[in-house]
């Protein structure tokens, strides 16, 4: 981090004064033509950009283009796509409403809209549980853990561990953990309680509950390892004259570290806010989402319908609808949240080397 | 990372007042409820990890006689089936080859295309910049039909059909950490440079190359894990007896065929996540900075 946060507080004078230098004479003093600098300067531009703009153009933001068509019709994907027929905005319509015909809404509703709000309800509950308890947790645990001990950096290591496995490799292990007949669940019926019938991850009550659990487990090492590295920049005077003038160990916590590290805690919601809506690996390899849905994600119900039953125009109209809430998410939380760490000196710095 | 050792080297011990303080921040009592918190941190991650690992290594009676009891004997006929089994290595191959191709890819372009972004003067640099960043937005999940028939369109199979988009995805986290490390080494060097009759190609392949590593080393390991780990772009792509499978693909396939082998499927979960592990042990500080450094930005 220190890398990058050096260059992020280095950039803006960097680029002052190459602007004022730029003004004045050619940057390359190499040859004397300036027209002809002014040519070769640009073929090198285009040299060296040019090769990633071109793979960024066609293989991110032509098919991202190409998903908004294919929303706007009917298509059945084993067919090519010169077949499919046009039909608006229907495919957004059955997703939200079940379509606007009133002889087909019923079973429209049934077939498209109520998977459909089970799997947005699925990743809106999943990111309204990430604030609610990946977000305390975590902060509780890097608090404790923010001192010296004893093979410190170990357990550091070991609790990121988790973020870099594959969601395959952990969501198998989970499965096998939390088999009817695994160690989970033996585990709990030795201590006297009750367990579901159907195991864990199928369960309709506990089968969210459950993968909510196993995504924690993924992911909650990142908002520790960043919360750490937060509470590292926090001056340590400051905690110290708290200290000194009788603050106790909460008091210190409460008013000092937690709201230093608040632009910290800030960019972790964004990014599990935003992850929280495409998730999709950990929920695909648990059964595609459960067999009921249980733990079903707007990404699952894409894939799903597109690779199932070849329906490419809807799974393209969620695909898009996916792109909406994590787009408007995105600005409403730069909007409303983040503006306010860019308005403070302290993460402008920072913030300033990208945006500049 | 170290707030300890800092506080110890600004703090000067005859301080008596913020010596008592430390002793009462880092005090002795709350020392057990860190170890406390530590211990079981640790065993909720480890403990699942080595729970499958130890799995691997009991028959699927020990297994379904006591679920949660150690190898008793130790069976090492479930690692030892996958270790000679050449589909698996093959897989490994693959995804190495993969990983290894999209890395190279994504360092490359990345830091070409931003050391123009970095250090030349030109009209519709931000506006560049600003494309690139808002690529941040495209989720690979979005676009994975319209790419998938995109690379039919274009011939683009097997690992170039994973290579190429995932190089794609990458590039623009790559740009935004490579932009900014770029611009941060100083004008001095440029211009001395430049003095000596070297050209603005000649500076990147003499000074911003070498200069550059430490950015280009944390692009590139959170590129390889990115691809090491990938899974929605394989599953789509490589479909088909032949297709060139990677690990992740792999490891759901040995537990679709073998559904009843626990121990098997133990095993083998196990061992593919061993190389994600001892990537993040020799990479941990890339990966920990490159994260928080993304995050920063």
């Amino acid at each position: 981090m220190t890398a990058l946060e050096a260059s992020g507080t280095g950039k803006a004078p960097a680029v002052d004064a190459k602007a004022s230098a730029a003004g004045d004479h050619p940057v390359t003093p190499a040859t004397s033509n300036p027209r002809r600098d002014a040519r070769r300067k640009r073929l090198e531009i285009a040299i060296f950009v040019g090769p990633a703009l071109l793979i960024f153009f066609t293989f991110v933001v032509f098919p991202m283009v190409m998903a908004a068509r294919y929303s706007l019709y009917k298509w059945d994907s084993r067919q090519p796509f010169e077949l499919a027929e046009f039909i608006g905005l229907d495919n957004y319509t059955r997703a939200l409403i079940g379509g606007t015909d009133p002889e087909t809404q019923e079973i429209f509703w049934k077939a498209y809209a109520e998977p459909f709000w089970n799997a947005v309800g699925n990743n809106g509950q999943i990111i309204v549980l990430s604030m609610l308890i990946q977000l305390p947790v975590a902060m509780i645990v890097a608090l404790v853990l923010n001192r010296k001990f004893a093979g410190r950096s170990s357990v550091r290591l070991i609790i990121f561990a988790p973020y870099v496995l594959a969601e395959v490799t952990a969501g198998l292990m989970w499965m096998m953990l939390l088999d009817p007949r695994g160690p989970v669940t033996q585990m709990i019926q030795g201590l006297g309680l009750p367990t579901p019938s159907q195991g864990w991850l199928e369960d309709p009550t506990w089968g969210f509950w459950t993968f909510f659990f196993i995504v924690s487990w993924k992911y909650i090492g990142l908002a520790i390892i960043l919360f750490l590295a937060g509470l590292a920049g926090v001056p340590q005077e400051l905690q110290e004259a708290a200290s000194i003038d009788g603050a106790s160990w909460w008091q210190v916590q409460w008013r000092i570290n937690i709201p230093l590290i608040g632009p910290t805690v800030r960019v972790w919601a964004f990014l599990s806010i935003i992850g929280s809506i495409q998730l999709f690996d950990m929920a695909w390899v648990l059964n595609k989402g459960g067999s009921t849905g249980q733990y079903s994600t707007i990404a699952t119900l894409m894939v799903d319908i597109g690779t199932q039953r070849n329906d490419g125009g809807y799974a393209s109209a969620l695909a898009i609808i996916m792109f909406i809430f994590s787009m408007s998410a995105a600005l409403a939380y730069m909007a409303l949240i983040m503006r306010r760490d860019t308005a403070n000196g302290r993460t402008r710095k920072a913030k300033k080397g990208v945006k500049a | 990372m170290t707030t300890a050792t800092t506080t110890g080297a600004t703090v000067s011990p005859t301080r008596k007042g913020a010596s008592r303080a430390r002793a009462q921040l880092t005090g002795d009592s709350s020392i057990y409820i860190t170890i406390f918190v530590a211990l079981v941190a640790v065993a909720l991650t480890l403990g699942p990890i080595i729970y499958l690992g130890l799995g691997g290594f009991r028959s699927n009676g020990q297994i379904a006689a006591d679920p949660t009891g150690l190898p008793d004997p130790w069976v090492w006929q479930n690692y030892w089936n996958i270790l000679t089994n050449s589909t698996f290595w093959r897989y490994t191959l693959n995804s190495l080859i993969v990983a290894g191709a999209t890395t190279l890819g994504v360092v490359v372009f990345g830091t070409m295309a931003a050391y123009p972004l970095a250090r030349y003067q030109f009209r519709g640099r931000e506006g560049v910049f600003i494309i690139f960043t808002a690529g941040l937005m495209f989720p690979l999940t979005v676009a994975i039909f319209p790419l998938f028939l995109l690379l039919q369109d274009l011939g683009l199979k097997g690992m170039w059909g994973l290579v190429v988009p995932q190089v794609a995805f990458a590039l623009p986290v790559t740009v935004i950490i490579m932009r900014p490390f770029l611009a941060a080494l100083p004008d001095e060097l440029e211009e001395a440079a430049f003095m000596d009759g070297l050209t603005r190609v000649g500076f990147f392949f003499r000074m911003i190359l070498p200069l550059a590593k430490p950015g280009m080393v944390t692009v590139g390991v959170l590129a390889f894990l990115g691809s090491w780990n990938a899974y929605l772009l394989p599953l789509v792509i490589l479909t088909g007896r032949d297709a060139p499978k990677t690990l992740p693909l792999g490891v759901t396939e040995f537990q679709g065929q073998n559904a009843s082998d626990f121990a098997g499927i133990m095993a083998y979960t196990f061992l593919a996540m061993i190389p994600a592990l001892v990537f993040f042990l020799m990479m941990e500080r890339r990966i920990v900075d490159g994260l928080s450094g993304a995050v920063k930005g």
